[in-house]
């Protein structure tokens, strides 16, 4: 049982941290512009950011495979990104435009992408992991050597989805990696407030799932954690219970203080010695892979990738009213749908 | 023509399409090595093997994401509910998923995925296991509704949501499960949306749908006797409502009385008579009147169960009513 945390990181080369430098950079600046268009009145409705928790995004999605499978849930944008997805289609949806990736119809909690295999953040907590489940049980029926990776925030774990989708997943033993993103709070409650067991991974022993712990501000730490996982899922199709502590630096959405009312000052200001994006940049450094001038280029150039998203979703039309009752259901009816499935 | 339950009706709809296309499995409680709670999936276990005829925990609200799950990446699931009444549990994945994926992304992942089992009471099953919710499940877009009557119409009809690409709902009935009907054995598909007339008469139109076109029927030969002709329109499919159907009878015989199975408040008549009044309005010669649950949770005593349910009796004396007999 994988149950010691795994202390050892994975040094790779300097092109790869490079890689891992631009997705977390990205992600960063990005929702830093989403924060500015929020206070403006571009984006409405319930946001939710990611800042603080960008290598957990990044190390989890750096060992996949492009036909390997991600569900999340709605604080999804950094996954978004990490994956690959076009910033402009993420933009514009969370401007609720035409060219967003749901063209609109739904918003910050619900990214998706077909083509890269993201399955999309989902709203309801908890509700998700069950379809995570269902990715697995399909690849295993297919008898495919596919993973899908799952992730959740620290709060899911007191749902009865949860505890149904793990304990189907470890009866059944399928190639799922359930990620728990512990960043410390469900919404305004601590997880000491929250669950009678902190040590969240050890949950994994209700269900007979390998499960381990890693630290979230450490790409590297995530990579090897993950690499594992995927590795268990993919050649014994064995699902994992990864608990990955991190910290958010924001408030749950855009609505809730940065610190007030559950957490202190001094307790962000202390987590925030422990930015993400600044420990891989000081190993880059002390590591001689990265110039100071070199940040400023690189950083320099995201942030004309997230401009350039901004000017697109801006410039995106609104949907037209007519798409108001497209996509209801599929299009067809069900002598077309019978017609077109006896044609297959 | 062969005459056959309805259960064997069902069987041989899953048989089929699990035959036709091997993406088709079917996951619940006991279906596999129980061979059904109701004996539906009887045979299929041996047939089609245990990772497409899969026993489940207890835990609707699990298997039913896990089914969704499956549909999203291209399986085509039908997930067996022992009955409608435990899949409340399991209502935020019909609802939340199911019903909203394909919306919600844009129109990228569609989840064609049926959820099946019995709707409705039995006998003395008392409150919690003697509901309807064709209703509740109609007022969701997102997702079709059906509830055959008979075993002709409950294998067309399963044979068509499988084939579906859009979720489907598909309620049964415990008591339906042993009746008997005509069902050919050559190949059919009976297009969802679709009502059926299954009586036909120009004095009066009952709205029916499920195990309530029985009683419909009997409705029917009963007041035949009298001289009174009636048209049972069964609507077969309550989402989409097939309101053609329902508009072409009521311009016959400009009577029209709503029977359903389920409780009275927001029911699927409540939506049948609002149609009613907007598009017949001028056809009317009488109010419509609608029989359905009484307003209670189910009692257990047979007395009172008995004076609960919507019946024969009950949808004569709405018929008479809107026929100003009485």
């Amino acid at each position: 049982m994988a149950k010691k945390k795994p202390e050892q990181t994975i040094r790779s080369d300097a092109e790869l941290n490079r890689e891992l430098l631009h997705s977390m950079l990205l992600q960063r600046r990005f929702e830093e512009r989403c924060a500015e268009a929020y206070a403006l009145g571009k984006i409405g409705g319930f946001c939710h950011l990611y800042i603080g928790q960008e290598a957990v995004s990044t190390g989890s999605l750096s060992v996949l495979r492009p036909d390997d499978y991600i569900i999340t849930t709605y604080r999804d944008h950094g996954q978004a990104l990490a994956r690959g997805m076009n910033p402009r289609a993420v933009m514009a949806e969370l401007f609720g435009r035409v060219d967003g990736c749901a063209h609109g119809k739904g918003g910050s909690m619900h990214m998706f992408d077909k083509s890269l295999n993201f399955l999309g953040g989902h709203g309801i907590v908890g509700a998700h992991v069950p379809l995570g489940t269902g990715v697995g049980f399909a690849i295993k029926y297919r008898g495919g050597d596919q993973v899908c990776i799952c992730f959740m925030g620290e709060s899911v774990v007191n749902t009865g989805a949860f505890h149904e989708a793990l304990n189907m997943a470890g009866l059944w033993k399928l190639p799922v990696v359930y990620v728990i993103e512990n960043n410390r709070y469900g919404m305004g409650t601590a997880l000491e407030r929250a669950s009678a067991i902190h040590d969240i991974y050890e949950r994994g022993a209700s269900y007979n799932i390998p499960r381990a712990v890693c630290d979230g501000q450490d790409v590297f730490a995530v990579r090897a954690a993950m690499q594992e996982c995927v590795d268990r899922a993919r050649t014994e199709s064995l699902p994992t219970l990864l608990e990955i502590r991190t910290y958010r630096f924001m408030g749950h959405s855009m609505s809730d203080a940065v610190s007030g009312t559950y957490r202190s000052k001094a307790e962000l200001d202390e987590y925030m010695k422990r930015d993400p994006i600044m420990l891989l940049r000081m190993h880059m450094q002390e590591q001689g892979e990265l110039t100071e001038d070199d940040l400023h280029k690189l950083d320099d150039a995201i942030k004309a990738t997230v401009q350039d998203a901004w000017d697109f979703a801006d410039a995106s039309p609104e949907p037209p009213l007519e798409a108001l009752f497209e996509n209801v259901l599929v299009d067809t009816t069900s002598d077309a749908a019978a017609e077109a499935v006896a044609a297959d | 023509m062969p005459v056959i339950t309805y259960r064997d009706a069902l069987n041989q709809a899953l048989r089929e399409e699990m035959q036709r296309d091997d993406r088709v499995f079917l996951m619940g409680e006991e279906v596999a090595v129980y061979q059904g709670a109701y004996k539906v999936s009887k045979g299929l276990l041996q047939e089609f093997g245990e990772m497409r005829v899969v026993d489940t925990p207890i835990t609707e609200l699990g298997f039913a994401g896990v089914g969704v799950g499956a549909a999203m990446v291209g399986l085509r699931p039908i997930i067996e509910f022992m009955t409608w009444n435990f899949a409340v549990l399991a209502l935020d994945q019909v609802l939340n998923s199911a019903a909203k994926l394909l919306y919600m992304s844009g129109g990228q992942f569609n989840v064609p995925i049926v959820f099946r089992g019995p709707n409705g009471a039995a006998l003395q099953l008392s409150a919690q296991h003697s509901q309807s919710f064709e209703s509740w499940l109609a007022h969701i877009p997102g997702l079709k509704v059906v509830t055959p009557g008979t075993p002709y119409d409950a294998k067309g009809l399963l044979k068509a949501a499988i084939r579906d690409d859009n979720p489907v709902c598909f309620l049964e009935g415990e008591m339906l499960y042993n009746t008997k009907g005509e069902v050919p054995e050559e190949e059919y598909v009976i297009p969802i949306g679709k009502a059926d007339l299954k009586r036909e008469g120009d004095d009066c139109t009952i709205v029916t749908n499920g195990k309530m076109a029985l009683v419909a029927m009997q409705v029917a030969d009963q007041l035949a006797k009298d001289g009174i002709h009636v048209d049972v329109v069964d609507l077969r499919t309550v989402r989409p409502m097939d309101v053609d159907a329902i508009k072409a009878s009521v311009e016959k015989t400009n009577r029209c009385v709503v029977l359903e199975e389920g409780w009275e408040l927001a029911g699927i008549g409540a939506q049948v008579v609002d149609y009613v009044q907007r598009e017949c309005f001028d056809l009317l010669d009488a109010p419509v009147y609608r029989v359905h649950q009484a307003d209670v949770p189910m009692p257990y005593a047979k007395n009172l169960e008995r004076a609960a349910k919507p019946d024969a009796a009950k949808t004569i004396a709405a018929v008479r009513k809107v026929m100003y007999l009485e």
